[in-house]
Parts: structure tokens; sequence; C-alpha cells
């Protein structure tokens, strides 16, 4: 039994994502950060302090703990972003605005 | 009930909602369909971009789940709500609509009536402001969650979350998964998690449970409680799920993610018995404490609160469900947390008051029943008082700022720190994205200035400038 089976999803064919330039497999509908989970990947994050991984905690858009960049935009919750076609998640490094240290 | 993605319609200014119900779960979808049924022309404005909030949550229509019922307790009732709501045209619905901030109207004036303030996305034209007369708040609850150590790993997950993302996604975090924390939300979530395959090596659950027997009177008045939990219960007999009583997850393992975690049994003041850890191995770890009603909308105005029997501070109604700011109603959740039967039956009843007719004898019945049994569940999960006894120095208790028990310590026995506000100026714990969300009540407790005292954001959630800047037009209906 997997989720799938359990509700007789029939869902359309399965989205390409890149997660740190890696093709991932996304179904329609699903969040990115369910994409993800379903791939084993758990961590698309380091803390600004620690840089220490986090993913998803709440799921349901709360903590912001899911922050990633995508599509080159950082500080995007996964779990709030249905995964599109060819979009690309990149692991966030602390704020995810490296380019704006002085 | 059409539903509007586009732009706002710019309604003439004076013309407005007779009610706004923020929040499209039980209490609200409720509370439309009855407020429309009696004539009044309704907005239902939601974060979500389906209804049915976070207890009807249910996946994505392109996922094509032929039965989403499997992942749920009431679907049924969710179904005929729906459809039902789906055909009055009196009923706005706007979907993905994130109200971070009411407006108080002036009742009687049409010149002056509440104004709604909500992103619908980052670009400086993703806003709107929806004008009414009258407003619900059925914004439900988030959880409550109570640090150890390594309860920052990636794998650990809260309850609510593995059910959201299975329930919208159908996916899981993990494929062996130990559920733990407090409240009867463990139980459905476990429910779930092995009715989708995974494999769950233990229920962990603070209390004893023996709370309950005090209500006996409360719980024979409610059978479809009973019923509910025994459901559950069978489903995790025939999975093979163990409960622990009395015990919690002291601690997580693992560098990158978590592998196993430390389960310790606890006395009556939730205090860890030493010597009775024992290490199970999982690849997650869904944990929760019960759920905390989410009332800044309305305590932002200045609604008087109440506290619960959990510590939880919920808005205070009259049996109309009014709270004390005039032209706000509330109902579900955020009058305290009691579940989707209770939320339904409170959104019939706002909805009568705001139409000015009596309130229905049945959701007055189940009103009553279900609030007694609201109260005997808070009683009997309320965190004990000494669960802060498993929280190490170096435990991370605000997530966002990355700030540390010792240092929270340190700013109470030191700088003489006596509430989560001082702490939260000394420390940063709170101040982060989540605006003390999840480390809330727990940094209330170590700052030993108790919970009881009501959140405030004055946004409720991240706003982008350009939008606060300019609100853009404002909309009532077509």
């Amino acid at each position: 039994m997997d989720p799938l089976d359990l509700v007789g999803a029939e869902p359309g064919p399965a989205r390409t994502i890149l997660f740190d330039g890696r093709a991932v497999s996304a179904l329609p509908g699903q969040t990115l950060a369910a994409a993800l989970w379903a791939d084993g990947v758990l961590a698309w994050r380091t803390t600004r302090r620690g840089g220490r991984p986090r993913g998803a905690f709440c799921g349901i858009g709360q903590c912001f703990d899911c922050l990633a960049t995508v599509n080159g935009r950082p500080n995007q919750r996964l779990c709030l972003l249905p995964a599109e076609h060819g979009d690309t998640v990149t692991t966030q490094e602390g704020h995810g605005r490296a380019d704006l240290e002085v | 009930m059409p539903t509007s993605k586009s732009e706002p319609s710019g309604g003439r200014r004076g013309r407005c909602y007779d009610l706004a119900v923020i929040g499209a779960g039980p209490a609200g979808l409720a509370a439309a369909d009855a407020a429309a049924g009696l004539g009044l022309r309704v907005a239902l404005v939601d974060a979500g971009s389906r209804p049915g909030g976070q207890y009807y949550r249910h996946p994505a229509p392109e996922l094509g789940a032929a039965r989403p019922e499997k992942l749920h307790h009431g679907w049924a009732a969710f179904a005929r709500l729906r459809a039902r709501l789906a055909a009055r045209p009196l009923v706005d619905h706007l979907p993905g609509h994130h109200v971070w901030a009411a407006e108080a109207g002036v009742p009687g004036d049409e010149e002056r009536p509440w104004r709604l303030h909500a992103t619908r996305g980052p670009g400086a034209g993703d806003r709107a402001t929806v004008l009414a007369r009258a407003v619900l708040l059925a914004t439900g609850a988030h959880e409550r969650h109570l640090p150890f150590p390594g309860w920052t790993l990636p794998g650990v997950v809260t309850a609510g979350g593995a059910q959201a993302v299975l329930k919208s996604s159908l996916a899981l975090p993990g494929r062996r998964i130990v559920v733990a924390g407090s409240g009867p939300l463990l139980l459905a979530a476990a429910s779930s998690l092995v009715s989708a395959g995974a494999e769950v090596p233990a229920i962990v659950e603070a209390t004893s449970y023996l709370g309950y027997a005090r209500g006996l009177p409360v719980l024979a008045g409610n059978p479809g409680k009973l019923a509910e939990g025994a459901a559950h219960g069978a489903r995790l007999l025939r999975h093979g799920v163990r409960l622990r009583r009395s015990s919690a997850v002291v601690e997580a393992h693992g560098t990158d993610r978590v592998t196993a975690v430390t389960v310790a049994r606890l006395d009556a003041r939730w205090k860890p018995v030493p010597g009775s850890e024992r290490r199970i191995a999982c690849d997650a770890l869904a944990i929760g404490h019960g759920l905390v009603p989410q009332i800044e909308l309305a305590t932002e105005l200045g609604a008087a609160t109440v506290t619960g029997p959990d510590g939880a501070v919920a808005l205070a109604v009259d049996a109309e469900q009014r709270t004390s700011v005039p032209g706000l109603w509330a109902a579900g959740e955020t009058c305290g947390v009691g579940g989707a039967d209770l939320a339904l039956a409170e959104g019939v009843l706002a909805a009568h008051a705001v139409a000015g007719r009596p309130a229905p004898a049945r959701e007055r019945a189940v009103r009553r029943r279900r609030r007694a049994f609201a109260a005997l569940m808070a009683a009997a999960h309320a965190p004990g008082p000494d669960w802060t006894g498993w929280v190490t120095d170096d435990t991370d208790v605000c997530r966002c700022e990355e700030v540390p028990a010792g240092e929270v310590r340190a700013a109470v026995a030191e700088l003489g720190a006596g509430d989560a506000r001082t702490v939260k100026l000394l420390t940063r714990a709170g101040m982060g994205w989540c605006q003390g969300r999840m480390c809330g009540p727990a940094v209330a407790c170590l700052s030993g200035g108790g919970a009881g005292r009501p959140d405030g954001r004055p946004l409720s959630c991240p706003v982008p400038l350009a939008q606060l800047a300019d609100p853009g037009p404002e909309s009532g209906p077509a």
C-alpha cells in the first residue's frame, strides 16, 4: 500500500523538476516539498546561524522552515508551491541573498 | 458559489458584503452556507487554494484521487457542504486570499464597513481589500510544539503537517514514522500514516489518558467522539501499532536527518523517569502537543479572550458567537479547540446570529455537548509543568532565530526577564519568520510567565512592502 493506492489516484503524467541540478519527478498537483519527500529528500536549506540542514516541518505554510530558492527567487515556502514542470529548486544557504552582501 | 481568482471586481464605495467569513474550514464553510441560506451576501475569504481548511484538506484535483474519503473522517459532510455552497450564488469564494489585518467597521454605518486586507501573492498588485458589514473569524488553530533535543533535524515534522502533506499531496516524510506528543490528533495522524503504507513503530503519548475518566458523563454525551476514537484504535491495532502512554520522545538522533529517537516514561508532572529510556529506530518523527487557536486578527482589535484548561488562549464569545468587538463573530477552534463537529455547529449558530435569526436547537445542543468534551480533552492533554526537564541548554527553542534554551534561561536567571516578551527582546526568541507560532508556548513556559497572554501579530502573515504602501481597490459583491 502507498498513498496513491489508498485513494485510488490516477494522476496525469509526472513533471520533472531540478533539485540542485538533479532531475526529480513530481506528480501534477503535488507541492515541491511533497515531491522532494517522495524522492527521499528531507532538507533544502541551511540555517543562517548554525548552517544546519532544514526542510518541511509544519507542512502548511506557517513555520517557514521549508524555505528554498525556486527559479532564482529565495525564501520560497516549498510546502505551498505546486510543482511545475521545469521548476529549479536550489538549496538555500542562510538568508539566500549572498549576492546582496557587502 | 462563484470563485474569483482574478483581480477583485472593485465594488462601488458603500457596496459591501453582509458578511465576510475568514477561513474555509468546517466553521467557515458551515457559516457561509447557512448565512447564504438566510439571504445574506457572503464573501468566503480563504488563504487556501481549495475549500476545506486543514481538517478537510484533500488531494489536488490533478492527482485524480478516486477515493479521497479514505484519508478522512467525516468526508461525506464536507462533500455535501461543498456541493451546497457551489450552488449558492450569494456566496463569493475568494481562495488564495490571506487576510493579514482586519480593520473594524462601525456597525450600522454604511460608509464605514469592515475592511479585510488580504495578500494574494508576492507581486505589488496581488492585494485585495474586502468590504463587509460583519466579519466571522473562522481561522482555526495551529499546532502547539514543545522542543526537545534534535527536534530541528530534517525528518522531524509536525503530526498535523505529516497529515496535511499526505492528504493534499499523497506523500510521506519517511517509511518508519514515530508519532509523538499529546492529544487526539496523534491517533488520527498515525491512523492515516499506517493506512497509506507507513510503518508506525510507536505512538508516544505524554498523558496517561486517565484524565478522560474524570469526565464519564461528558463522554457518554458524545458517543460520536468515542466511535471516532474507536475507529482509529481498531485500525492501529490491526496494524500492530503500539500506544505508549505516559511517555515522551526526549531526544531525536541523527546528524543530517533523524535516524532514531529516545523515548522515556514520564511521571504525572511530565518529568522523565531516569533509567526508563529506550531507543527506537525510525526515519521520520511526527510530533504535536495539541492545537492553539489562531486568533491574532481579533486580538489585534482588542477582542476579549479566555484561557483554556490547557493554557491555550481562545476568543471569548457569547451564546450567539459574538466576540467583544462589535460586528465581529467567531466560530470553531478560534473559540477553543473542539473539533470539526463543534466548528460546523458554531458556524451555523454564528450565521443565524449575524442574520438576526433565532439559534437552531440542534446546533445549540451539539455545541453544548462538544464544548464539554473540548474542556475535558484540553484538561486531559494539558502539558505537565516539568516537561522543560528534557530541554537541554543547547536545544534550539526558537527554530527561526536558532535561540537555544540556555540563552532563554540566562535571560531569565541573569537578566531578570520574567515573561516571553522580555525574553524575545533580549534573545530574539519568537522574532523570526513564523512570528513565534512554533516556539511561543515553549518560550512562555521557559520564561516563567506562563501562558495566558494572547499572541500579538499586527500582520498575520508576511506582506510585500508594495502592498502595504497601497492596499489597492476595495471590493464588495459584483
